[in-house]
């Protein structure tokens, strides 16, 4: 079954597929109380840090977890599939999980095609609609009523987040003036910066992921673009700010977590995170661990590992208070919950307002 | 007009990296008529020599203005990724060197394919942010153009480089020896010419290029990573290829022509209705109909192989 299911996820993302044991005394092969999850995330590449931080959370939350799901029935195949942070790559696992029968949760998957898969495909995160609505809404809010677009054409993340952006924003009275894309990957932006710099924009929405969103603000900054840059959680990575340095001041993004924000629930699991990782957690790293808590609570909830016992128990979830805040999953499998707007500001990511659903 | 000359000079930048990159291919290819795929590989390495250097060096390096220490991590990083084409070269090509030219080239592959991902072992996978060597500020330009001081630094050590490139093999012996390799390897040997050192010394001249180019590109786009070698490689091959493979002042233009075209794709396409974002493939369609209507290249002399 390891073999199959192996194979399944390489030829889903050709991606490591990590099986996480739920109780660390089992002891050579799968033992009576041990229960096979997949776990699929992107260790390397272009968002390599989404992936290492998802799979610190996730593996928390294993540790966590492991009393309370040890004693259901364990078999030797995986029951169910956390994974993978990139849209692109879970669009292209959604399907297979669909058909073997098991559920899949995405920790940040945030493009709406994604759960529509099938019924065994669910999210913990808001959808690109959310997040492009919700960037639309502040910049008119701001207002900011010419904005320039840039897409990332490689990914589904960024067309989708920029579709969505343009919708709400050119019904509510924003132009968009300029419209540019590139391909992850590209290092160079100066050619759409000095083509969008002509029309003369009041803000940029750069829906991409952070490595180019990066070396875009620095080339902004040096094409003497002062205009605030927008984005979506693609930008959450330390990487931002490292590549970026001050160029980056002052430019927003919408996520799904704030660190600094003083809820208790969120500084417990800031404490207990930084304690096992010596890293402060990234919305990724609390998506990771929501999605595995929301998986044991269901498996709990079942009283099984069966597939569609799971999968029913994961579609009732609600109100469930994750560290991302309260989860409800819809009849659609999509999380509703709020979104948070940050800022940056001498290099740290600082808490603007939340806006709720 | 203001912002096509602004794309122009966008595209001169980009093209100075790209045609130092392609100055090895093409002089590997003169010498030893074969593509150095490992290429790009050593240009990834060279930046993140300077990455390493210039935090190993740092308590020195601060001390010193900045030219005298960028100047120094360039050369040591030169000079670091100089002895690693000559090894590859040694370990990894010579012992081929007698068999057909389709096993080197899949050793190149393969070599290439071996040092990005022991480097993604050794450095990790995710972006890390070069170090900035130059202070940044913007040179003042004319109306609304914009120049700043690394992009000219860039392009002024780019030229240099070239131009001591075409010094050493115009003007010295070991050049002279490397143009009679290039013509014919049995002849310049019964000549006194010890190929051996010669095609070691090619490598070596041809990664401490494509080092400098890594640390130029670096400075210019600070965020790198294993992997980051691949596109910029491909992209100098084409280069080499467009002015002439085994040329040099063929691959100089190839470059230039390159970065410029790119940039005004990626800056104009929006305009004719294509997204920008597919600027990569026009590389690569250049490199097709080179192949279909001028296969030696802009500056490339025909040669018939013998059957």
């Amino acid at each position: 079954m390891k073999t199959r299911l192996t194979r399944i996820s390489l030829l889903a993302a050709a991606l490591p597929l990590l099986w996480i044991p739920s109780c660390k005394d089992a002891g050579g092969g799968p033992a009576a109380t041990e229960i096979v999850i997949g776990e699929v995330a992107a260790l390397t590449g272009g968002t390599a840090t989404f992936g290492q931080g998802s799979h610190a959370g996730t593996q928390m939350a294993v540790d966590e977890a492991g009393t309370v799901v040890k004693k259901l029935i364990s078999r030797e195949k995986a029951v169910a599939i956390l994974g993978e942070v990139a849209s692109s790559k879970s669009l292209e696992m959604a399907p297979i999980c669909q058909k073997a029968g098991i559920p899949m949760i995405s920790p940040a998957s945030t493009n709406p095609k994604v759960t529509e898969v099938g019924d065994h495909i669910f999210r913990v995160c808001f959808i690109d609609p959310f997040q492009g609505t919700v960037m639309a809404k502040f910049a008119l809010a701001r207002g900011w009523k010419k904005v320039a677009i840039v897409t990332d054409v490689k990914q589904d993340y960024s067309v989708g987040l920029s579709d969505f952006f343009k919708k709400y924003y050119t019904a509510n009275g924003g132009t968009i003036v300029s419209e540019q894309s590139y391909s992850s990957g590209d290092k160079d932006f100066k050619a759409q910066l000095t083509a969008l710099k002509g029309s003369a924009p009041d803000a940029i929405f750069a829906s991409g992921y952070y490595n180019e969103a990066g070396l875009m603000a620095v080339q902004a900054h040096e094409l003497g673009i002062t205009v605030p840059m927008l984005g979506g959680d693609g930008w959450d990575s330390p990487s931002l700010t490292q590549v970026a340095g001050k160029a980056m001041e002052g430019n927003f993004f919408s996520n799904h977590f704030a660190a600094e924000d003083a809820s208790p629930i969120i500084q417990d699991f800031v404490k207990r995170f930084t304690a096992k990782h010596k890293s402060t957690p990234d919305a990724m790293a609390a998506l990771g661990y929501d999605s595995m808590m929301i998986l044991a609570a269901a498996m709990k909830k079942a009283g099984t590992t069966e597939g569609k016992a799971v999968r029913d128990a994961i579609a009732s979830t609600k109100d469930y208070q994750g560290i991302t805040g309260k989860i409800t999953l819809d009849e659609k499998r999509n999380a509703t919950k709020p979104a948070v707007i940050l800022t940056i500001k001498d290099g740290k990511f600082v808490y603007v307002e939340t806006i709720a659903p | 007009m203001e912002q096509f000359v602004q794309q122009l000079l966008n595209g001169l930048f980009l093209g100075s990296i790209y045609a130092l990159i392609a100055l090895g291919y093409t002089m590997v290819y003169g010498v030893l008529r074969f593509i150095n795929f490992a290429h790009g590989d050593v240009f990834m390495l060279g930046a993140f020599s300077g990455l390493y250097l210039n935090k190993w060096l740092a308590p020195m390096l601060t001390k010193l203005p900045w030219p005298a220490s960028i100047a120094l991590v360039l050369v040591l990083s030169m000079m670091i990724c100089a002895a690693l084409g000559i090894v590859i070269e040694f370990l990894a090509y010579r012992p081929l060197r007698d068999k057909p030219k389709l096993n080197v080239l899949i050793t190149a592959i393969g070599v290439s394919l071996f040092i990005e991902y022991t480097c993604q072992l050794i450095f990790g996978a995710t972006q890390q942010p070069f170090p900035v060597l130059i202070p940044k500020s913007n040179v003042a330009g004319i109306g609304g153009l914009t120049v700043t001081n690394v992009q000219v630094i860039v392009l002024v050590t780019a030229f240099s480089l070239m131009l001591g490139l075409r010094f050493i093999v115009m003007g010295t012996r070991l050049g002279l020896a490397m143009r009679a390799l290039s013509l014919n390897p049995t002849a310049s040997s019964l000549m006194g010419v010890n190929n051996g050192v010669v095609i070691s010394f090619t490598f070596g001249l041809g990664s401490a290029l494509a080092a400098a180019g890594g640390i130029l590109y670096a400075s210019l786009y600070p965020s790198i990573e294993p992997f980051m070698g691949i596109t910029p490689g491909l992209k100098a091959f084409v280069a080499a290829v467009l002015g002439g493979i085994g040329n040099i002042p063929g691959a100089a233009l190839g470059g230039l022509i390159i970065g410029v075209v790119e940039t005004l794709v990626a800056g104009y396409s929006q305009s004719l209705g294509i997204p920008s974002g597919y600027k990569e493939g026009v590389a690569f369609v250049i490199l097709i109909l080179i192949l279909i209507f001028k296969p030696s290249g802009l500056l490339g002399k025909v040669e018939r192989e013998k059957v």
